[in-house]
């Protein structure tokens, strides 16, 4: 009896359709279509068109414009610049998650409105911030200059434009999962006489770590890829503060198409993994989920 | 004492958890706190164990006549069974009973195959070293907790908390795994103290109840005595179903619905507004007038499926009663919904109304 139950459930679960909720066929359809054609027009023939205009003299050229030193620097600059602002990034963003999702504390909600500022504040005006901070005319200005030390129109002005506008990633992705999870585990742990870090290690980085990953993933792929905040402060000097995107923008703008796609073609390719990798994340992740709301559902 | 809490009183901003609250556990005793929601029973567990700390000044704590009132949790060497489990979900049960030891310092950290023999042999007092090897989530509830009380163990803890440890379990789970946390404790004799709000588990698990209400213990003593001899109200109307009446004291007397009834401890007492406590069982149902004073009472609804009947009865002056019996006795009465009946108590508890 129980088993035939059990089936029946299982069953509706698996056509979710009742006669409420059920449309005509030609309304399904037309929805279908309408989102795919929807996604064709507006990401799929962009990315096709990327990598035609790439190769549309060859193989050969599009080498020649990713092999051009210009091009090479930027690559360079723009791995630098995830090698630096990722790490931190992560960092932080561990340790404002935890913060927020394990303590309770005074200021707690203007915390998470200010890690919430990066996605609220246009780019552009985050690279000025920087500029009259640090700018030649700026605040702090005159004593970096007395100094020799340059930060905008150079590597610091970059790294901070783009620290600031890819912070939230990490942080905004683990909050929610950290305060699903409790602190139940990390009570356990420390009674049975774990000191901080070793629950931090043994007990909750095994528990965040794909929501981590899927974070600095996306944070990867803001770093690589942001341009205004970074087109503000970094001068557009070639083959010095040029990262991917400004370059692609340079070459552009000098009706170099075909050298400008080539990049861009890289920057697809890497959009083009972080999707996969994101895809994979999320299932993993969901099956973790899954796996363990059976467990408790099973008993 | 095993465990002694001394005048503890924990506030929550404005709301009074605990209020001077003293408790000792003999070495070697399985204690229950038994109470409502709120009653602040959680809140003085984790305090024994650590992870909350009493007000500012108030109280201490002592294992073993051993003041760790100023000891970290880490150190206090408690087992603590939390009532969802908190295993580490992650790590395979072998994994998750072996944590404790793989955390100390590596001075005291025994060595990998003694840490294997430990934690098999722990498995085994549990029963379930065939499941070393899965992950929490592959587990039943029952199992899952007795996982998390093989971690506990593995710490070789002073002490054993539990935290309504058959909470979150449904009701045949919960029945196998009482019996089987009795005998566990009669094997190893550590001192315990466990949190339930569930009558029938503190009264056949524990040794001694105390019953906690709105942050006090009103009453501390064997399931006899907690369960015949209530000393408060409240002990009597949480420990089971009751009946009640408005009553008043006179004379040695005490008077309520249609009867009068001899209260001898009560004799001396000036006449005042009392109430009066019976339990289902303790009520005697016939269908004559036997000579002794009775309620007359019409049956409204019998509930016969189970070891024992009850009766749901209105009395003449309108009481709603429950009255309860053997199966024989129900089938020697032949009675009906509908029938009237006589009833009289067998035992009555009487409480002095409080001004």
């Amino acid at each position: 009896m129980a088993g035939t139950v059990a089936m029946r459930r299982t069953a509706a679960r698996r056509q979710p359709d009742t006669s409420a909720t059920t449309e005509p066929t030609w309304v399904r359809t037309l929805l279908i279509v309408v989102s795919l054609i929807f996604l064709a027009i507006f990401l799929l023939l962009p990315l096709l068109a990327v990598f035609s205009q790439a190769l549309a003299k060859g193989w050969e050229v599009y080498a020649q414009s990713l092999w051009d030193a210009d091009a090479l620097a930027a690559i360079r600059l723009t791995l630098l610049m995830a090698l630096i602002v990722v790490p931190i990034n992560t960092v932080f963003g561990v340790i404002a998650a935890w913060a927020i999702a394990k303590f309770q504390f005074v200021g707690k909600s203007l915390l998470i409105t200010f890690i919430d500022l990066p996605y609220s504040v246009s780019p552009v005006i985050a690279g000025l911030i920087f500029v009259l901070l640090f700018g030649r005319q700026g605040w702090m200005g005159p004593w970096l200059e007395s100094h020799d030390i340059r930060i905008i129109f150079a590597i610091p002005g970059i790294v901070l434009a783009t620290l600031f506008v890819t912070f939230p990633f990490v942080a905004r992705e683990l909050i929610p999962l950290m305060q699903a999870q409790g602190t139940e585990e990390e009570e356990a742990a420390c009674v049975l006489g774990a000191s901080g870090l070793q629950t931090f290690w043994r007990v909750t980085l095994p528990n965040i770590k794909w929501g981590l990953l899927y974070g600095v993933i996306l944070c990867n792929a803001r770093t690589m890829g942001e341009f205004g905040a970074v087109s503000v402060v970094s001068g557009h000097i070639r083959g010095e503060t040029n990262t991917m995107p400004l370059q692609i923008e340079n070459l552009y703008h000098e009706y170099n198409i075909t050298a400008a796609f080539a990049v861009a073609s890289l920057m697809a390719l890497l959009a083009l993994v972080t999707l996969v990798f994101k895809s994979f994340l999320q299932w993993k992740t969901s099956q973790q989920l899954s796996a363990e709301e059976l467990g408790y559902t099973g008993d | 004492m095993g465990i002694e809490a001394r005048n503890i009183t924990k506030t929550f901003g404005t709301f009074t958890a605990l209020r001077n609250v003293s408790l000792s556990v003999a070495t070697g005793e399985l204690v229950a706190l038994l109470g409502p929601s709120g009653s602040g029973k959680t809140t003085l567990l984790r305090i024994i164990a650590g992870l909350e700390e009493p007000d500012d000044g108030s109280g201490a704590i002592l294992f073993h006549d051993e003041d760790v009132a100023r000891t970290q949790v880490g150190n206090r060497k408690v087992g603590f069974v939390f009532q969802h489990y908190a295993l580490f979900r992650h790590m395979t049960v072998f994994e998750n009973v072996a944590f404790g030891l793989r955390v100390r310092p590596k001075s005291q950290r025994p060595g990998r195959n003694l840490i294997k023999y430990k934690v098999m042999r722990l498995l085994k007092l549990v029963q379930l070293e065939s499941m070393a090897n899965r992950y929490p989530h592959q587990l039943s509830g029952g199992q899952r907790q007795r996982v998390a009380l093989a971690r506990a163990l593995a710490i070789e803890p002073k002490v054993l908390l539990l935290d309504e440890p058959f909470g979150a379990l449904d009701a045949r789970v919960r029945q196998e795994l009482r019996q089987w946390l009795r005998r566990l404790h009669d094997e190893i004799h550590l001192t315990s103290l466990f949190v339930t709000h569930d009558q029938d588990e503190a009264l056949e698990l524990a040794d001694r109840v105390a019953v906690m209400n709105n942050g006090q213990i009103e009453q501390i003593g064997t399931p006899d005595d907690v369960f015949h001899k209530p000393a408060t109200e409240f002990v009597v109307k949480f420990l089971g179903q009751v009946n009640f009446f408005h009553a008043r004291l006179e004379g040695g007397k005490v008077h309520f619905s249609t009867l009068a009834w001899e209260s001898p401890e009560h004799a001396g007492t000036p006449s005042q507004p009392a109430h009066v406590f019976i339990r289902p069982h303790e009520l005697d149902v016939n269908i004559i007038r036997n000579g002794h004073p009775a309620l007359q009472a019409t049956v409204k609804r019998i509930h016969s499926a189970g070891p024992n009947v009850r009766l749901d009865l209105t009395a003449e002056s309108g009481e709603r009663l429950c009255a309860e019996m053997t199966q024989e006795r129900y089938r020697s009465l032949n009675i009906t919904s509908g029938s009237t009946v006589f009833v009289t108590p067998r035992d009555v508890k009487v409480f002095a109304d409080k001004p």
